[in-house]
């Protein structure tokens, strides 16, 4: 990205760009496909597109979502000792913490693993499946994308699957772990998760949601 | 495009008298309260960011202490009740001869948490201070801190995750102890804290940018 110098005049603010981290100006450009420009001052890339990355983006936010369904209600863990077997979900988990003082911390534990990645992957496809099908961005698009971002930082779904791979060498001395379908959904969810936010350039899709505008 | 030149010579929005939208880019003249690209509200800078950052921050602080001196999970194992903090917790699993499992743990519940709190009180006394010196560092450590602040919230998972496994019928079981609710509203109120930081005041000087 080219970035502005000191200037007399009065600058005007189209075909601007302000680094959203570090506000530094740069001249809107064209970036190439498969390019990335970055903030000469801070190094934060500021746009990034990639091909076809709008359907890339839907399809993972629809798997994710499906994956996570999956995850919430089939049990994750199975434990076997002295002829009793115990399955917990990903529900029982977040219930572990429903008495009294606590209560909180089961509301906000169910917030973090269920709700929020719910409600995310669902604005996104909101946002996204409008326009990859057709061309013009659903109504309220905006709306959605801001909300999907800034839930981002609560989704905690990738840690989760970490909190349990630790649960797990805690208790395998008690009693024999087998790991439910639930697990494995969480895996994929992490995985997926991770690719969909690097195939993501923010502002690109921005600019992209504003030029589809409906007038 | 890559290299940063020189730096010295960038003009910023705010410089320029616009105001830059944090969230998409968009770049407005000054005294346009909502980006008209995405919707968010406009400032050129938050002037009440350090406000909002100590206050989280210190909640966060306070919350954090007895979240290590009582209990994170009791344990009752063949009736006898055993309550583990989180620093016991780790020496147990230690113990077990799990040691990179117990590094996991203490990394994430004791190591990042002491970091963070490190981390902001510098970023936020040297945006206070005016300190214009390795900013791009600065920014690292700032995006680093927003980035890995939500792991902390592992041993509270681990502790959920153990007490829904070993119910009542089991020989050993598990319930959570009150340790993991401040714990909890420790790592909460930090990752509020960090979020209220505006990153664009590690640039700004007394001399280019007056500060209100």
């Amino acid at each position: 990205m080219n970035p502005i110098h000191a200037h007399k005049d009065k600058l005007s603010p189209n075909g601007l760009i302000a680094c959203p981290t570090c506000d530094a100006l740069h001249k809107e450009t064209d970036v190439p496909i498969g390019m990335a420009a970055k903030c000469v001052r801070c190094g934060h890339t500021l746009l990034r597109p990639r091909k076809s990355a709008m359907t890339q983006i839907l399809m993972l936010a629809a798997t994710a979502f499906v994956l996570m369904c999956a995850g919430i209600f089939f049990p994750f863990l199975e434990l076997q000792a002295g002829g009793r077997i115990t399955r917990s979900s990903v529900f029982d988990a977040v219930l572990a913490f429903s008495d009294g003082v606590m209560l909180p911390v089961a509301i906000l534990l169910g917030a973090l693993i269920i709700v929020v990645p719910l409600v995310r992957f669902m604005a996104l496809i909101y946002v996204f499946a409008p326009m990859s099908l057709g061309h013009y961005p659903a109504r309220y698009a905006p709306q959605a994308f801001r909300l999907a971002e800034r839930l981002s930082p609560w989704s905690m779904a990738e840690i989760f699957i970490v909190g349990v791979g630790v649960a797990l060498i805690k208790v395998t001395g008690l009693a024999t772990v087998l790991i439910g379908p639930a697990f494995w959904a969480f895996c994929g969810l992490v995985v997926v998760t991770v690719l969909k936010d690097t195939f993501m350039c923010k502002l690109t899709v921005w600019k992209t949601l504003e030029n589809r505008r409906l007038s | 495009m890559e290299n940063t030149g020189k730096p010295a010579s960038v003009l910023t929005a705010r410089a320029a008298g616009l105001v830059g939208c944090t969230r998409c880019g968009r770049v407005h003249d000054q005294g346009v309260a909502f980006c008209l690209r995405c919707g968010s509200a406009l400032q050129s800078r938050d002037t009440l960011a350090l406000q909002k950052v100590w206050a989280w921050w210190w909640a966060g602080l306070i919350a954090y202490i007895p979240a290590n001196i009582y209990p994170m999970l009791r344990m009752t194992q063949f009736g006898r009740p055993h309550e583990s903090s989180i620093m016991g917790g780790v020496i147990d699993l230690a113990q077990h001869g799990d040691l990179w499992v117990a590094f996991v743990v203490f990394f994430a519940s004791i190591i990042i948490p002491i970091g963070k709190f490190i981390a902001i009180a510098y970023l936020a006394w040297s945006v206070k201070k005016g300190i214009r010196t390795r900013d791009v560092g600065r920014l690292h450590m700032y995006e680093i801190v927003e980035f890995i602040g939500r792991w902390s919230m592992i041993d509270v998972f681990v502790v959920a995750i153990l007490t829904a496994l070993l119910q009542m019928d089991f020989i050993v079981t598990v319930s959570p102890g009150i340790a993991a609710f401040s714990f909890t509203v420790s790592v909460v109120c930090t990752m509020i804290s960090a979020q209220s930081f505006d990153p664009r005041t590690i640039w700004d000087t007394e001399k280019e940018t007056p500060r209100v």
